[in-house]
């Protein structure tokens, strides 16, 4: 299973958005959550459509935009979209709504708040007639639409597909969930947010589309090779396992990696697992780390593709990004691996 | 594409019954689950009719085999009942003697707990069970009943609103014939909430009379709540196991409408594309079909735009029926729960009717089966799932070779 990854658009809170360029600059927040910068959105959105729309999917659309035109393609054969929490804005007015009245409420909200929203409004925005679906599992979202791209594609029901990973944060939503423990109670500084040495993570979000296609073309990034989701291992001995075997269905062995690119997003509880795949199964590996600069949310492995792909690209790995630093000459394999909370675990396999 | 995808069992929890034997005998006594509001509270109890299951959380927990426990939502318990039912109906005793996956569809999750848990929050930010709100989001549901059926595999969940469970048939089916599972367990729940009966009405497309497809007089739909999950099988483990199928999965279809986000096309072009995908996958021509499980939501638009576009795919159109008049709209699980009725429909012979009709809607020239029909040979039946967004879904469910 291999497609070739033709175009990408992301909108994160890094300077992202010009597919021409590779992290000019780190940008350094001290902050609750990181927010993604927004994009002019008047330059790919007709302003009174965008009027109507929560911010969400005025990422999604502009996103897929710029992946598209990055890619040279008009109309792909597939959108697939992956999103842990789909609007959570639109949600949120929903449940107020109804709490002051259930006779005064608005539908608008009620229309964006579907998880499918995204997907279809770019079918709408690009006027697409194609398959189009939307995943829904929680850190496997983008994962499932990953692989669900690239079956279209190898099964030859599609030439290419374009498929993406979105989600947002919001302050109530973040209030909610940081009762619950997720996150870091006080603002931190995401540069230094590895050495934090307590509980919960930063809160991210981001928009990230691809285009996935059968053939190389000018603008192929790299290869996509293979994309795995392993759900609740029993323990690291079992994930080491899974990896390997990842690996090595796709004919590599642990030494050919030339770099790892680990879900580390500073939470004491949960990084223990990257430490010990760090000092296990990675030990002689580059290992680099990335949730410093997108923050941590369910589609969070839609940022680190990015950067995957641009990594082989430029044959160029950031210093920021660095967790150890080995010395590496030509970059040919990358692996992407995630986890969170210990229960959803992904594989995402690039060769350049 | 040339291997053949079966259908080795099916589970099923709706209004009109709380497994497979109970919603077949309400089928064919013409027995309707539409009835008045008694689990929420709303202003809108008494004046908008639903679906419900007929069974409070506490019921639903005995059944799931987990009394008195509090870590499930009702969409996680409705779940639950029929994915155990699906696996037991295939004769499944040992979950991974083969790469098995589990798929599941909702459209709102855990918000039957949400939105309890929001009303709190909103008067006191400080308030509220915590425990409530991080099962908002919709894999978690998922991940219940994938470790209740000891699948840990390949586990994920769709949600493109009412096509939502037709799509993990297929996208469950393709993983089958790619061969990186040799068995997927798909399907669909939702239980009835504020938040979608709210936001239903908000649309103003809720039938107070309760749904009427395909009837001129229709004035919406009506919703339901349930889940249904069919176990599919390649071929090579159905002939290893000397398996007899119930069904085959012997087509499908997706397309989008790109029209508006909430409305079909006039001339049902999404619907027309994902029926015309589907024929041609499972190579019949449109006169092979015996019968039509329709979306048939019961709003004006829905089903103008699907008849148009029955009309101009289908001469003369084969018997067709909404079974939404008996389970109202079930959303996320709606395409498993009219799966599950086709596969009935071709197990027995019997079509089962489109209740509540009784005038012809008068841009169409076709009506409803108003009445049970036994005695049918029913070889391929047609299982239609359309929704917002334009996310129209067609499955071809056939009788085994």
């Amino acid at each position: 299973m291999t497609a070739f990854i033709n175009g990408i658009g992301l909108i994160s809170p890094q300077l992202t958005t010009d597919p021409a360029v590779f992290l000019p600059e780190i940008v350094e927040y001290t902050a609750d959550y990181l927010q993604a910068i927004n994009p002019n959105y008047k330059d790919y959105i007709n302003p009174i459509a965008a009027r109507r729309m929560s911010r969400l999917i005025k990422m999604g659309i502009t996103s897929a935009k710029i992946a598209l035109s990055d890619a040279g393609c008009q109309m792909p054969d597939a959108i697939i979209t992956g999103t842990g929490l789909g609007s959570v804005e639109d949600t949120e007015k929903i449940l107020s709504g109804m709490n002051e009245g259930e006779q005064l409420m608005n539908p608008t909200p009620f229309i964006q708040s579907t998880y499918n929203t995204i997907s279809s409004q770019i079918a709408i925005t690009l006027n697409c007639h194609n398959y189009n679906s939307t995943y829904v599992h929680r850190a496997f979202s983008f994962e499932s639409a990953l692989q669900d791209a690239m079956l279209q594609i190898e099964e030859g029901m599609a030439d290419n597909a374009l498929v993406g990973g979105i989600d947002e944060m919001t302050d109530n939503h973040l209030q909610i969930t940081r009762k619950a423990g997720h996150w870091k109670m006080n603002p931190v500084n995401n540069l230094t947010l590895l050495s934090s040495g307590t509980q919960g993570a930063l809160a991210g979000e981001g928009a990230a589309y691809y285009l996935l296609g059968n053939q190389r073309s000018q603008s192929t990034y790299c290869t996509l090779s293979d994309v795995k989701t392993i759900y609740h291992p029993k323990d690291t001995e079992e994930l080491e396992t899974s990896i390997l075997s990842f690996l090595s269905f796709n004919g590599l062995t642990i030494d050919q990696l030339d770099a790892v690119i680990m879900g580390y997003n500073g939470d004491i509880l949960f990084d223990t697992v990257y430490n010990e795949l760090g000092s296990g199964i990675f030990m002689q590996t580059q290992k680099l780390w990335y949730k410093h600069l997108c923050g941590e949310y369910y589609t969070s492995t839609g940022f680190a593709l990015w950067l995957a792909a641009n990594i082989l690209k430029h044959q160029l790995i950031p210093a920021a990004i660095k967790v150890n630093n080995l010395p590496s000459d030509r970059l040919q394999h990358i692996l992407v691996y995630n986890q969170y909370r210990n229960v959803n675990h992904s594989l995402l396999l690039l060769n350049r | 594409m040339s291997k053949r995808i079966y259908i080795t069992g099916i589970g099923i929890i709706s209004s009109i019954g709380n497994n497979v034997p109970e919603v077949f005998t309400s089928l064919k006594a013409s027995r309707s689950g539409i009835g008045e509001i008694t689990l929420l509270n709303t202003l809108h109890k008494g004046s908008l009719p639903i679906a419900e299951v007929k069974l409070s959380n506490a019921g639903l927990l005995d059944l799931a085999g987990h009394r008195g426990s509090d870590q499930f939502t009702r969409t996680t318990l409705l779940g639950m009942i029929a994915a155990k039912e699906a696996l037991k109906s295939a004769g499944i005793e040992d979950v991974n003697a083969y790469r098995t996956g589990f798929l599941s569809a909702t459209t709102v999750g855990g918000m039957d707990r949400t939105e309890v848990f929001y009303k709190d929050f909103l008067e006191n930010p400080e308030s509220g069970r915590l425990k409530d709100v991080v099962n908002h989001d919709c894999g978690e549901s998922t991940e219940h009943i994938a470790s209740e059926l000891g699948i840990r595999l390949l586990v994920s969940t769709i949600s493109t609103a009412c096509s939502s469970s037709a799509n993990t048939m297929m996208f469950g089916a393709d993983l089958i014939r790619s061969g990186k599972v040799d068995r997927m367990i798909c399907g669909g729940t939702d239980s009835v909430t504020m938040f979608t009966l709210n936001g239903f009405n908000t649309l103003m497309i809720l039938d107070k009379r309760g749904c009427h497809p395909f009837d001129e007089h229709r004035a919406g739909l009506t919703l339901g709540e349930g889940a249904a999950y069919v176990v599919l099988e390649s071929e090579d483990v159905v002939k290893s196991e000397g398996k007899q199928p119930f069904a085959e999965l012997s087509g499908y279809g997706n397309a989008n409408d790109a029209y508006h986000q909430t409305a079909s096309s006039p001339e049902g072009k999404g619907a027309f594309m994902a029926m015309s995908k589907a024929l041609k996958m499972s190579n019949l021509n449109s006169s092979s079909i015996d019968y039509i499980n329709v979306h048939g939501t019961g709003t004006e638009n829905n089903d103008l735009s699907e008849g148009i576009a029955l009309e101009r795919i289908f001469d003369p159109v084969p018997l067709f029926s909404s079974t939404k008049s008996y389970t109202g709209h079930t959303l996320g699980a709606a395409g498993a729960v009219e799966a599950v009725i086709s596969v009935l429909s071709i197990q027995h012979g019997i079509i089962f009717p489109n209740l509540l009709w009784s005038t012809p809607m008068k841009e169409l020239k076709i009506k409803p089966v108003t009445e049970v029909l036994t005695g049918q040979d029913i070889r391929h039946v047609l299982s239609n799932s359309f929704g917002f967004g334009g996310n129209n879904s067609s499955l071809i469910i056939s009788k085994p070779v």
